[in-house]
């Protein structure tokens, strides 16, 4: 029996008397390449950041590995890629090794002891997805497509059960596109990594998922959620 | 230049000037990427109200000043949620008041005197022992402080988001460092002055960020610029006879355009 990593029951959310989310319910299991889609304004991104704790519904409840959200706390378990224009300013100093290490030290302090195996999960977390050459370089300096991937390589960092994306692929060229696609699709099938997508576009991925949910005016559409498993 | 350094003042305002230089950058890299630049100027002038109670009821200012910048600094933060969406108004409220406390206290102590010239655009002369211990408890809590949280800092700095998801309590260290920057407008307030503290927390960063380097070597960088600024600025004001803290801003901006002027030769 598949394990069951993210349940959501009758979810609500509003601003006001303005409902974005109405009794949304889903289940999630490991393996899974799962994605939320939607037109612009449909409440994917409302329910990702519920999903991940930074908003908090008014209804309903949502479970993490069985917890629920509000209690869960082995966050080391998910990985995280915003949208990278919410994400960060491309002027913002930092290489992509200080990238990458950030969410590596959550809980140690600067003066850490183990600087060496942090250097290199670093290492790993970057040559998985091919930017091992560019630790030393500036973000802000790669092209999207590049920094898309260095997000990646920061999820993985944790070596996550689930990685969480926000339109991921957004502002990334056809080509570069195609080998995010690519790269996702090894990390789920090889590796096992539970993928959950918001993406407006799922003709992109339709391939690549199994579990879809449409969302239309805050709700699940019945209608869309067929399980395509391949 | 060796002889200035016999008078005892001037060997504190160095000893001041190297705290200053330390940690309005270690701090103002945080505040200045955060996207907080105005905290600076919200603080200070609260420390301003803070200074001006202390000459009216007879304390000292600088524990008026450490008082009234920390409870902005909570202020600031409790503002925060019922201006969601608009939070910078939370800066300018505590901004406001701050003033308006400052001169009605001025006020009833009967106007200006030179003690608080000094604590506006800082002087050399101005810092006794007792500043320089208490700007040395401050710094080396500053310091510490962003020791031990400094790869936290620097994720809430980057992805809030992201570091909030990877368990880190982002709120508290916002307001952490809202806390951090108002210990470091105290430290900074008798060299540099209330008037223009907040441009060395932002100035030499923002000279450092030309410099197109990653976010540990920026931060050193802008501590080395800060130094150049505070050396030079308080050597001069002592030449001059100019108040420090014109001096050291002075040369924090002289620096920012030299690098800027190097960096538009270079991409030319």
């Amino acid at each position: 029996m598949q394990e069951l990593v993210l349940k959501g029951r009758d979810i609500g959310f509003r601003y006001g008397s303005n409902y974005i989310l109405d009794k949304c319910s889903f289940d999630i299991y490991k393996g899974d390449f799962s994605v939320i889609t939607g037109p612009n304004g449909s409440g994917k991104s409302t329910l990702l950041k519920i999903c991940l704790g930074l908003l908090k519904q008014q209804e309903g409840t949502v479970e993490l590995f069985g917890k629920p959200i509000e209690k869960y706390s082995d966050w080391k378990n998910i990985g995280y890629m915003p949208q990278r224009v919410e994400a960060f300013n491309t002027r913002f100093p930092a290489t992509v090794e200080e990238v990458v290490k950030a969410p590596l030290y959550s809980g140690s302090a600067f003066f850490s002891t183990n600087k060496k195996a942090i250097n290199n999960i670093v290492e790993k977390s970057l040559s998985s997805v091919g930017m091992g050459d560019y630790k030393k370089r500036l973000i802000g300096r790669l092209s999207v497509g590049q920094q898309q991937r260095v997000f990646i390589a920061k999820a993985l960092a944790n070596n996550p059960a689930i990685i969480f994306m926000d339109e991921p692929t957004a502002g990334i060229d056809n080509k570069s596109e195609k080998e995010f696609y690519d790269l996702l699709y090894s990390l789920n099938r090889v590796e096992g990594i539970t993928i959950i997508m918001v993406t407006h576009d799922y003709a992109d991925v339709e391939s690549m998922a199994n579990r879809v949910f449409c969302l239309s005016n805050g709700t699940i559409d019945e209608k869309c959620e067929e399980v395509v498993r391949k | 230049m060796i002889e200035i350094l016999q008078y005892g003042f001037m060997q504190r305002a160095l000893i001041a000037g190297v705290m200053v230089a330390i940690t309005c950058p270690l701090i103002g890299m945080f505040i200045v990427l955060k996207r907080l630049s105005m905290i600076g100027d919200t603080l200070s002038h609260a420390s301003l109200a803070g200074i001006a109670a202390g000459m009216l009821w007879g304390f000292y200012p600088f524990w008026g000043a450490l008082a009234f910048s920390i409870l902005a600094a909570v202020l600031i933060e409790k503002l925060r949620k019922p201006f969601a969406g608009y939070e910078e108004l939370s800066n300018s409220i505590i901004l406001s008041t701050g003033i308006a406390l400052a001169v009605v206290f001025i006020g009833l102590a009967k106007g200006y005197n030179a003690d608080l010239m000094g604590y506006l655009f800082g002087s050399i002369a101005a810092v006794s022992k007792q500043d320089i211990y208490i700007m040395l408890f401050l710094s080396a809590v500053i310091i510490i402080s962003v020791a031990i949280l400094y790869h936290k800092l620097f994720y809430i700095s980057f992805d809030s988001e992201g570091a909030q998801i990877s368990g880190i309590s982002v709120s508290f260290l916002n307001f952490y460092i809202t806390l951090l920057a108002s210990f470091t407008i105290v430290v900074s307030t008798r060299i540099v002055g209330i008037f223009m503290v907040s441009s060395l927390l932002v100035l030499p960063v923002a000279t450092a960020m030309q410099m197109g380097k990653g976010f540990k070597k920026s931060l050193f960088i802008s501590i080395i610029f800060a130094l150049i600024a505070v050396v030079f600025g308080l050597f001069f004001s002592y030449y001059l006879d100019i108040a420090s803290g014109g001096a050291i801003v002075l040369f924090s901006v002289l620096m920012l355009i030299i690098v800027l002027i190097i960096k538009t030769g270079k991409e030319a």
